[in-house]
């Protein structure tokens, strides 16, 4: 069946699934039609909680992010959960699996469950997560998780996109929150110790606690808010609950700030990144359509200029091109 | 004791090396070797010859002995086959227990000792035959069973005091032996003279065949249960057949299959220990189920090997004292996996060839694939010659006359003691992660079976490894003239409708009150085979009953692993 | 690598309820190895999950892997499904242990291709990318 996207776009804000499935294609595939998509549908965006789930490999966070899904069903949330898995950079492949632990939830018409590809570009990933983000938001889902590897790329990607990140680790891992502590510890706005059956869990969460006092995060210097850490066991179904009760503490706490200066800032990022995307699309394009870019490349290679000078040259041939092409083309 | 004289081994060795240069040299340059190198099936790198030099740090006592006697590498019993062939036990069961029934007639009445039961899949992970995801696959791949009713019907006019049945059940195991159990008693067989096996190996369907129900922890709860009910009240049966089968054909090596398997059988033996009983009451009861592949020799020397390292384990790791208790009891079905779709006679070759290593590997017992098998369940003609396979093997061609025959071959002792050499270094990682439980959760042998199969495949693709009719000898225009089973589409409305009748004339109140009482039994630990041996026999069905352990225990989530 | 190359989006699915997925696995990882997005449901899955998922992760191709012969009755019904959903243009194909006298019903009820045992996986990988029908 063939659709045009002002169609599918139709289809989409009533909830359609095979509107939704369709659109995340188009935008993920092209930037351009992206664009046209985003153009369409942002009017209807902004209402879900955007929740990302990140932690390193083993911590549970699949079967966690089905429990989740679960509750939120039983208390009438529509739910949606993008799950990105790596791309081989050997063979730009990938296997998604991630989905296994959620398929008794693929039936149920409240649940739109998408797994995603990192496709081995991580500006391409944050722009394409947020539009798959977007297109989910503006099919009505209340809310939007966005699960990742847990392993660096994807988590910047993240920041950009969540409201609420969840941090999941287990116990037993010991001196790897010393090494995480540089990393995705900083982000997190609820901790999440899983596997709590495990010996070791409350440990592992004091640990955290102990870290979360000492060092103020970042999140916590951009909202004021201190996460907390709660011990859940997917698998036995326990402290879920809870967990749930916590992440919207944190939404409603997001939105009670200072005239929604929180959301003005994420909406001003936006912006930005959207501008960034395109000047370096811009750049780029002009870039290969120059035969003077080649004999630039040798100069810098020889040694004769260095990268910067390099990088100036050409963006005063972009400026200057811009200028001149909306005349060439009339 | 050294077996040969240090003089000889030097003598030996100078001619051996005058022997490589000249000999052997000249030849290759004339005709140089078919491979750079030669491996076996699990990849282990086999020289041109083998000699006394290769086996000059074996003792013959502490290493092969005599058959009957630790570490009984030459076999569990002094006799073998000279005293009784192993058992022929072909595998068999589709559709309605009725036509299961005749089956098993037809193979008796043909010469088979011992009766083989497969169930249905809905059977083996626990449901009932009207639950929505069964209705597809009632009777196609086994026999349905619900009830008690279903039992009495498939042992319709055999006696279980004459014969022994094995019954191919895993999560499901205390519901089907109870049934067992039941139509015994009805008959008036009292429990102590049944005899049979039940597979009951939990921990090889979190690594391989995948027809798990409970998680880890409960379902060797479970095995154990039935352990120490048999070893208890039904001590002719054997309540576990530790598998490396299905291990194999998930893509495990052999060295694989072997460790896994006897890592497996450490776990359970753990486990029964932890109940406080006595290693010596229930290790006799233990018995092992392998598979057979196409490299001849490395299967001999697998299943020699398993016998030593499982008696050495069972002395020197758990304090056996008893022999029965060091005995690696097992039962041999050839390789499915090793069969073709394509030019399904040559199946016949490959089956004889994996029954014979079977056979001078010292199996007590053996399953014979079918020619069609990678096409659907066998028809009678193919089960027949499949059988006919084993009889003339055990007839006509000697090997059963003489007990152990290869032993002091240099080449079979040597790759005997490479086999048990690199599956002990399997066990001691897997120790080394808290042991087979452990290992299962955190995906190890998965892991590594993963990778076996997909490297043997790239290895077929690449034709680094022949497979007649299949990647050479193709027969691009072959047309199958087999005649195949079909499984009856009345047989689903035969078994719902008596599946109903059954529940409508059962006492259900009862039903209701003997599936409380084993929920509260499951929730206080206790062993729950009493309590399923009394709700079976007031018939509830096998449905009601894992509902109520699957309520108990939870249900098992699968690991994501390629 | 770019990020906007359009890939091949597989489903690998295990309808029914048997739970040998030696080959299933050995296939997807394949398929990854030749640049396509594999996506595996795992076992025991219905033809409405099979579906549900093939129209969420919008697939070019359905791969179905069944041995336990229950494949008359569950593969037509996925191609029925996909068709009613309004997702004829996905490629479905199967492997697994189907007789070869049950292959030209599979084929009429929408099945492109049967895979049996000993198929290599290089003739799979061509057979996709040769007959995938790539949507606009």
């Amino acid at each position: 069946m063939r659709y045009n996207v002002e169609e599918l776009v139709q289809k989409l804000i009533q909830g359609d699934k095979f509107a939704t499935a369709r659109l995340i294609s188009l935008a993920e595939n092209d930037p351009t039609t992206a664009q046209k998509i985003i153009s369409l549908i942002y009017p209807y965006t902004g209402r879900a909680h955007v929740i990302g789930v990140t932690g390193p490999p083993g911590s549970g966070k699949s079967t966690l992010v089905y429990r989740l899904a679960k509750e939120w069903r039983k208390r009438g949330k529509t739910v949606g959960i993008v799950a990105v898995d790596p791309t081989s950079p050997f063979t730009g492949g990938a296997l998604l699996g991630d989905r296994i632990r959620m398929q008794e939830l693929t039936c149920d018409d409240g649940v739109f469950i998408r797994s995603m590809a990192t496709r081995g570009s991580l500006g391409g990933l944050a722009r394409a997560t947020k539009d798959v983000v977007r297109i989910l938001d503006a099919s009505g889902k209340d809310v939007i998780v966005v699960e990742t590897v847990g392993a660096g790329q994807s988590e910047v990607a993240i920041v950009r996109i969540a409201h609420t990140i969840l941090v999941v680790l287990c116990p037993g891992l010991g001196d790897e929150i010393q090494v995480l502590k540089a990393g995705i510890m900083e982000i997190g706005d609820v901790f999440v110790v899983n596997k709590a059956d495990r010996e070791g869990a409350d440990e592992t969460a004091m640990q955290i606690e102990d870290m979360l006092n000492m060092a103020s995060t970042i999140r916590f210097n951009e909202t004021g808010w201190i996460p907390p850490v709660v011990k859940t066991s997917a698998v036995y179904n326990r402290g879920i609950s809870e967990l749930i009760d916590r992440i919207e503490e944190h939404w409603r706490f997001l939105k009670k700030m200072d005239k929604d200066i929180y959301f003005r800032r994420r909406v001003e990022q936006d912006v930005i990144e959207a501008l960034r995307s395109k000047i370096e699309q811009m750049a780029l394009n002009h870039v290969m359509k120059n035969e003077k870019y080649n004999e630039l490349i040798e100069k810098v290679a020889n040694k004769e200029i260095d990268p910067y000078t390099a990088a100036d040259i050409i963006l005063n041939g972009v400026i200057r091109s811009e200028e001149k092409e909306p005349e060439e083309n009339e | 004791m050294v077996m040969f004289k240090g003089e000889f081994i030097d003598e030996l060795k100078k001619k051996i090396e005058k022997w490589e240069r000249e000999c052997v040299q000249e030849e290759i340059k004339r005709h140089p070797e078919r491979q750079e190198e030669f491996r076996t099936l699990s990849g282990i790198p086999v020289k041109r010859v083998y000699t006394p030099l290769d086996v000059q740090h074996l003792d013959y006592f502490r290493d092969l002995g005599l058959p009957g006697e630790y570490p009984f590498t030459r076999g569990i019993h002094t006799t073998m086959y000279r005293g009784r062939f192993w058992t022929m036990r072909q595998f068999a069961g589709y559709g309605t227990a009725e036509q299961t029934n005749q089956r098993f007639k037809y193979l008796l009445k043909e010469g088979e000792t011992g009766l083989s039961m497969a169930f249905d899949f809905p059977t083996i992970i626990g449901l009932d035959s009207d639950h929505p995801m069964a209705v597809n696959e009632i009777g196609i791949c086994g026999v349905a069973v619900d009830t008690l009713a279903d039992m009495e019907i498939i042992f319709d006019g055999i006696p279980l005091d004459k014969v022994t049945t094995s019954m191919t059940i895993n999560a499901p195991t205390p519901v089907l032996l109870s049934m067992y159990i039941a139509v015994g008693e009805k008959q008036g067989v009292p429990m102590h003279k049944l005899g049979g096996t039940v597979q009951n190996d939990a921990l090889k369907e979190f690594i391989a065949q995948k027809s798990y129900v409970f998680p880890p922890e409960p379902a060797v709860k479970l095995v154990a249960d039935v352990i120490e009910f048999c070893v208890k009240n039904v001590p002719k049966w054997n309540p576990i057949s530790i598998s490396g089968y299905h291990i194999r054909e998930a893509g495990a090596t052999a060295v694989q299959e072997l460790a896994f398997t006897i890592a497996d059988g450490i776990a359970y033996v753990e486990a029964m220990l932890e109940r406080g009983i006595d290693v010596d009451e229930f290790a006799p009861r233990l018995s092992f189920f392998f598979a057979s592949h196409n490299d001849f020799f490395e299967e001999i020397a697998k299943f020699r090997a398993a016998r030593r390292m499982w008696a050495r384990i069972m002395k020197e790791r758990f304090g056996a004292k008893k022999p029965r208790s060091m005995w690696l009891r097992f039962h041999t079905q050839t390789s499915g996996v090793a069969l073709t779709a394509q030019q399904p006679e040559n199946n016949i070759i490959r089956v004889t060839i994996q029954a014979l290593a079977a056979v001078l590997g010292g199996t007590q017992s053996l399953h014979t694939n079918s020619m069609d098998e990678a096409w659907a369940l066998p028809s009678e003609k193919a089960v027949r010659i499949a059988l006919r396979t084993q009889q003339i093997i055990a007839h006509e061609s000697g090997v059963a006359n003489v007990v152990d025959p290869l032993a002091g071959s240099y080449y079979v002792e040597w790759l005997t003691d490479k086999m048990e050499e690199e599956a002990m270094k399997y066990i001691d990682r897997i120790d080394s992660m808290g042991g087979m439980i452990e290992a299962v959760k955190k995906g190890f042998p998965q892991r590594e079976i993963a990778e076996s199969a997909y490297r043997f495949q790239k290895e077929v693709e690449e034709k680094k490894r022949i497979i007649v009719g299949v990647n050479e000898y193709v027969d691009e225009k072959e047309k199958l003239e087999i005649p195949l089973l079909r499984v009856d589409p009345e047989v689903v409305r035969v078994q719902l409708a008596r599946l109903k009748k059954v529940k409508e004339t059962r006492d259900n109140e009862r039903v209701k009150r003997l599936l409380s009482e084993l929920r509260k039994a499951a929730e206080r630990n206790e062993n729950v085979m009493p309590y399923v041996l009394n709700a079976v026999k007031a018939y509830a069905t096998l449905g009601e009953i894992m509902g109520v352990l699957k309520e108990v225990y939870g249900e098992y989530q699968e690991l994501i692993i390629f | 690598m770019s990020s906007t190359e359009r890939k091949i989006k597989v489903l690998i699915a295990k309808p029914g309820l048997n739970g040998h997925d030696r080959g299933a696995k050995v296939v997807a990882r394949a398929l990854r190895d030749a640049g396509m997005e594999v996506i595996y449901t795992g076992l025991r899955q219905t033809p409405e999950q099979i579906v549900e998922t093939a129209i969420q992760e919008d697939v070019d191709v359905v791969g179905l892997s069944i041995l336990s012969g229950a494949h008359m009755t569950l593969l037509p019904r996925v191609v029925q499904l996909l068709r009613e959903k309004g997702m004829d243009d996905v490629l479905v194909i199967a492997g697994g242990i189907i007789p070869t006298d049950d292959i030209p019903k599979l084929k009429e009820a929408g099945i492109a291709e049967v895979f049996g045992p000993g198929t290599p996986l290089k003739t799979i990988i061509e057979f996709i990318k040769k007959n995938v029908r790539r949507k606009g």
